[in-house]
């Protein structure tokens, strides 16, 4: 038995507008450029993926089955950019065959610097969806697939979620293959599933590359591999961007066509079926525990952290963005704690990276700014303002607490 | 008089002081009647650049005429050439590859590739480059009545002594810095030799300080008597109705300002050691540092990497009223030059127009140029 899992990860950031020192103003988003991108996006994917993927499960009659994570700060860009979008997503919800993934609201790299403000936006994002989608997300999935064992044990004790997702690294797997579920290093209830990148990535990176031996890729050629499966393998977890369908490849590569026909295709074979991740995790036992001490993720060819948080830059605006946690949490605005949260969205530190600059490859197109430097130069000056508003809105009560003080330290004289 | 002057750049299309400079040079110039025939390179990628006037029949292939209004007896004739000031021979390579690039991409499609924009247009490399220009200027002089050629800085002595030489009329060289200055003891042996060249070939060598003229003397071995020096002056502009509110700057906090090309000869990795110890035993001050340069992006990474990133703001390069606000905005201006060839009280041009909008309250800068103070 082979069953195919197709998880789509749906987002798009919210970008900063180019601030300078000279800035005073606390409007730090491009709206102009996030609701062009948003409505481009929406035109050349979301809108026909959806269609599609809705044909393709009232055609199967409920035998084709996929499941979305979509990122709260994207779901309130829909809303007020392309709210057409929106009603397809609800048009899936309610076939019953769409299962919905829990994850941070703001696509964020949170739990690598706050466990509490992690847990705060996973409980936002899964409010979210139920009151969009109205079903309860049960399975989490982390921002860009970063996990390790402590991820696991702290998603576990959450509690309401009975599985998580990664990246079925080779590194982590060793003679292992993806294809089966397994459980978390110091899990009791939680269930891992894993990516199996080779096929994930010949339909997200490698279809339309004409170099590739394997090029054209069809619909048939495709599930002959899901095929091979069968025997060794319960489940194919084929985990990609959306953007995947129509932005990463564009239309006039057929990959909409190949997705019309894969279904049909794949379930051709009497022993194949799709399954959403809470299905897999009720039909398979976990055959084994993965270990993963250090943090991995799908990013790239080092499956690491290092598009994020590998140069000095990425780190610094990272410590400092955290660094103000308290402050920004006790100035008690909301349109301040709002700003701080859209700050810690991966894509801000992913513009900031340098690894293959010199090239000009994925990052690239992916990045709004000039390079690195610019975007690490615009960060800095938003996240300063940032700052100085907590301070302003901080004084009132730091005043309070100096007349409360009867030995107030004297006040540091420099030069 | 007529003079022939050779120059690298000029207000607004400018990278760092050599522009202004020259505009306040010309300027007076112009004041006192002298008629001034002022060649530049214009980049012919870029920013700035005009492709429609590289292809009219009437810029003769090669030069185009600016407009100005202000300056009565200053002709300009732009010679195209990606020459820019304060480059280097790396940068030059991009720049070369950058604008064959950006042309391929813009004909791909025509029909017929235009000739003019075979990679010939460009030699290979900057020295060549610079000599080529050197040789058009030389033509473009020919069809030119004047009495003195005058060269600012080392790109453009080979044609300073191209048009000396063809017209038979006496060179002055300016020397605005030397290599020196801009490398420190690892200098360019090229470029020296280029400046060398130039030094000696002039009938008069102009320093912008006794600080540079020393150099020329010792360094090059230009004869003292030939060397004189002629300050850079200040220009008021008058403006004085720009107030601190308008930044995004708080009062409460200090703010120390760095103003200058981000490269060796400016130390700006000085201003990061020395903001990480001022941070580390005050909070409430930030330090900006407006401008570009060679260095800039090693100079962000050495503040992310000091941990200083969110108190250190950069601004890139400014111009125009962003200049003033900057200065207005700042209590302490501090320019750790490795070495500076102005003249004080306040060294480098920077330096000298962040003193003239009296703000901010105080100058410090590097040690160089101090012997002049």
């Amino acid at each position: 038995m082979a069953s195919v899992c197709f998880y789509f990860q749906v987002h798009q950031p919210t970008r900063l507008r180019r601030y300078t020192v000279f800035d005073k103003s606390d409007r730090y988003f491009d709206d102009h450029k996030n609701s062009f991108v948003c409505r481009k996006v929406a035109n050349k994917c979301y809108l026909p993926a959806n269609r599609l993927i809705l044909d393709l499960i009232r055609r199967f009659e409920g035998r084709f089955k996929v499941a979305y994570s979509i990122t709260g700060i994207l779901l309130e860009q829909l809303q007020q950019y392309s709210p057409e979008v929106m009603s397809t997503f609800d048009a899936l919800a309610e076939t019953g065959c769409v299962e919905f993934l829990a994850e941070t609201y703001y696509h964020s790299l949170s739990f690598l610097y706050s466990p509490d403000e992690f847990i705060e936006q996973v409980d936002k994002h899964t409010e979210t969806i139920q009151a969009l989608f109205g079903q309860k997300p049960k399975v989490f999935r982390n921002t860009e697939l970063i996990y390790n064992n402590e991820l696991a044990a702290l998603v576990e004790s959450m509690g309401g979620f009975d599985a998580i997702l990664s990246e079925g690294a080779d590194h982590i797997l060793g003679y292992r293959s993806p294809n089966f579920v397994y459980k978390p290093q110091g899990c009791e209830k939680l269930r891992l599933l894993l990516k199996n990148y080779q096929l994930s990535d010949d339909i997200a990176f490698r279809f339309s590359n004409r170099t590739w031996t394997e090029w054209p890729l069809t619909a048939e050629k495709f599930s002959q591999w899901i095929n091979n499966v069968n025997g060794n393998g319960n489940v194919v977890n084929l985990f990609m961007d959306y953007e995947t369908f129509g932005e990463h490849q564009w239309e006039d590569t057929g990959i909409f066509d190949f997705m019309k026909h894969l279904p049909g295709r794949i379930l051709n074979h009497p022993d194949n079926d799709f399954k959403t991740p809470s299905e897999v995790i009720g039909s398979y036992q976990p055959v084994g525990t993965v270990d993963v001490p250090h943090v991995i993720s799908w990013a790239d060819t080092e499956r690491d952290l290092s598009a994020w948080l590998g140069n000095a830059m990425q780190s610094n605006a990272i410590h400092e963005l955290y660094r103000i946690e308290n402050k920004v949490k006790k100035a008690g605005d909301e349109k301040l704690i709002a700003d701080w949260r859209k700050l810690q969205t991966s894509d801000h530190f992913y513009y900031m990276c340098t690894k293959y600059f010199a090239d000009g490859d994925v990052h690239k197109y992916f990045n709004p700014y000039k390079s690195p430097y610019d975007s690490y130069i615009n960060f800095m000056n938003v996240l300063d303002h940032l700052d100085s508003r907590c301070s302003v809105d901080a004084m009132g009560e730091n005043f309070f607490d100096l007349s409360q003080n009867k030995n107030p330290p004297c006040a540091q004289v420099v030069g | 008089m007529k003079v022939f002057m050779l120059g690298w750049e000029f207000p607004p299309f400018i990278s760092g002081g050599l522009g202004t400079a020259c505009y306040g040079l010309t300027k007076a110039m112009d004041q006192l009647g002298i008629e001034v025939t002022f060649v530049l390179p214009k980049m012919v990628a870029g920013g700035y650049a005009t492709h429609v006037n590289l292809l009219t029949p009437q810029s003769q292939g090669f030069t185009t005429a600016f407009e100005t209004t202000q300056l009565r007896n200053v002709k300009f004739r732009a010679i195209d050439s990606p020459l820019q000031a304060y480059s280097s021979p790396d940068l030059y390579q991009r720049q070369i590859e950058e604008t064959l690039r950006q042309k391929r991409k813009m004909h791909a499609g025509a029909a017929a590739a235009d000739e003019s924009f075979s990679p010939a247009d460009y030699a290979g490399d900057m020295y060549e480059e610079v000599h080529r220009y050197a040789a058009v200027a030389a033509e473009l002089a020919a069809n030119e009545q004047f009495d003195i050629v005058h060269a600012h800085d080392w790109m453009t002595y080979p044609a300073g002594i191209a048009v000396a030489k063809m017209s038979a009329k006496p060179l002055i060289v300016h020397v605005h810095s030397t290599e020196f200055d801009r490398s420190g003891e690892h200098v360019n042996q090229t470029i020296y030799d280029i400046e060398r060249e130039g030094m000696h070939a002039a009938d008069k060598v102009i320093a912008v300080s006794n600080f540079t003229r020393n150099i020329v003397v010792s360094r090059y071995g230009v004869s003292a008597e030939k060397v004189e020096v002629v300050h850079n002056g200040v220009e008021d502009n008058g403006r004085d109705d720009w107030n601190l509110s308008q930044a995004g700057i708080e009062k409460d906090e200090k703010i120390v300002l760095f103003l200058g090309r981000i490269t060796m000869q400016k130390g700006p990795e000085y201003f990061l050691y020395a903001a990480k110890k001022v941070l580390e035993v005050m909070d409430n001050v930030k330090f900006v540092m407006a401008g570009a340069g060679d260095l800039m992006h090693s100079t962000i990474e050495i503040a992310a990497s000091l941990g200083i990133g969110h108190k250190v703001l950069f601004t890139g390069f400014l111009r125009g009223e962003d200049v003033q606000k900057i200065y207005r905005m700042a209590d302490l201006y501090v320019m750790p030059s490795v070495s500076e060839p102005w003249y004080c009280p306040a060294g480098g041009l920077a330096e000298r127009r962040a003193c003239h909008n009296k703000q901010p309250k105080r100058c410090f800068r590097g040690f160089a140029a101090c012997a002049e103070s």
